[in-house]
């Protein structure tokens, strides 16, 4: 057997064992441009948000200026940055909202434009979705 | 003559790139859908993966239909396919092989039925992979060929179970995704050559196996490895391998190229060509 005929089973085997790495968070912050990179972000994502028919209905009765602070300050926080999350836990916050996987999918979709709208490179952007993507059992089927 | 189909196989890709898609059921990701197979199941090329085809999520239909072209040294293989997917947990899908043996002369034809369904899991969410298991019906529309190879049945199952999983901040800071399958199978070059043979007529457990890694959200380069049993004395049979790009615009589209490697079949050595496949996704 040549050694290419084991290689994808090797690199299979490799990709299983390997735990995701950890991310280099400070690093993660300065690739979101600080504090007013991800203002500026979450500002493009709540646009989609409103633009997106599948998921807007959830954001009618919202105070959208202070929850564009609160997302800011989150994700700030969750990649490394210097600030402070000041609102409720996720699982309190969406209890009783009943979010489905695709709505779920679908605020993350939103997100991902908002980063490709706002030049953020593939790298960061992976690095970032992978931290919000274990929250997905915080918020769906609440 | 093949060049002709597979210019024809790009040219429906660019244009149904370009038409806008309408669909309100696609909960899914881009690329989670992935491509189709050349047994009709929602996969890579040659390996049918865990995922379940189109972008239906909990509650929601999707179905794709598929082209395939794989040109090989002395063999051409084409597929149409078609699938449906509802509550991204059950997966039915068909698809008619057409192998034209282009050296040797004549060709070989067979249908595929396949269901699939989830078992556990979720490709991108939790730690553990997303299961699925599957049934494939296949039948040849013609058997002198086969049985004049020593093949014993013109129709077969294949059971398979799959596991897959996708990291999205992986390796360079790149969405991986693997997937490792476990055929039971009797089938002679995946069913083309029959079932069953002379030099074995029982069930053989088969690994197969995909590995891949998103350049971002659009663009996948991997590769495939599909181990297969060797039940007809006439003629030597081999594992299949391929490797791949494949590249998925929009939720509508998705087109995968790669370079295959068939081993030997039929008694003709180092069987290695190009794959185009061309998937719509409604």
């Amino acid at each position: 057997m040549r050694w290419i005929n084991v290689l994808p089973g090797v690199l299979v085997t490799f990709a299983l064992l390997l735990p995701a790495p950890a991310a280099a968070k400070t690093e993660l912050y300065s690739a979101l441009g600080e504090e007013a990179g991800i203002s500026r972000l979450m500002e493009t994502f709540l646009l989609e948000i409103a633009a997106d028919e599948r998921i807007v209905e959830h954001f009618i009765d919202t105070d959208i200026e202070r929850l564009h602070r609160l997302l800011t300050e989150q994700i700030c926080e969750l990649v490394g940055g210097p600030c402070v999350y000041s609102g409720e836990d996720m699982v309190t916050v969406h209890t009783g909202m009943g979010i489905s996987h695709a709505e779920f999918n679908a605020l993350v979709e939103n997100l991902m434009t908002a980063m490709d709208a706002e030049g953020i490179p593939v790298g960061a952007q992976n690095q970032l979705l992978a931290l919000l993507a274990e929250m997905h059992p915080e918020v769906v089927k609440l | 003559m093949h060049t002709n189909k597979f210019v024809g196989v790009a040219l429906a890709g660019l244009a149904l790139a370009v038409v806008q898609p309408v669909y309100a059921d696609q909960g899914r990701f881009i690329a989670t859908g992935a491509a189709t197979t050349i047994d009709g199941a929602g996969g890579g090329g040659i390996v049918p993966w865990a995922t379940l085809s189109s972008y239906a999520e909990e509650g929601q239909w999707g179905a794709t239909a598929s082209l395939t072209e794989v040109n090989v040294d002395d063999f051409a293989l084409s597929v149409s396919a078609a699938s449906l997917t509802f509550d991204n947990r059950f997966e039915f899908s068909i698809a008619r092989q057409r192998f034209d043996l282009s050296t040797i002369g004549g060709e070989l034809e067979q249908d595929i039925i396949g269901v699939k369904t989830r078992l556990y899991g979720d490709l991108i969410y939790g730690d553990l992979p997303q299961i699925s298991a599957g049934i494939q019906y296949k039948k040849n529309r013609r058997f002198d060929l086969p049985s004049a190879v020593g093949a014993v049945d013109d129709s077969g199952l294949d059971y398979y179970v799959s596991a897959a999983k996708a990291w999205l901040d992986g390796p360079f800071h790149r969405t991986w995704l693997a997937n490792v399958t476990l055929r039971a199978t009797r089938a002679n070059q995946t069913g083309l050559l029959g079932f069953g043979g002379d030099q074995n007529d029982d069930y053989k457990l088969m690994t197969e196996a995909a590995v891949g890694m998103f350049i971002n959200r659009h663009w996948a380069v991997g590769m495939e490895y599909k181990q297969k049993p060797n039940n007809l004395s006439f003629a030597d049979e081999q594992h299949w391998r391929d490797y791949f790009v494949a590249y998925f615009p929009t939720k509508s589209v998705a087109l995968v190229a790669a370079y295959a490697d068939l081993g030997s079949i039929a008694g003709l050595d180092a069987q290695e060509g190009i794959y185009v496949s061309l998937q719509a996704t409604f």
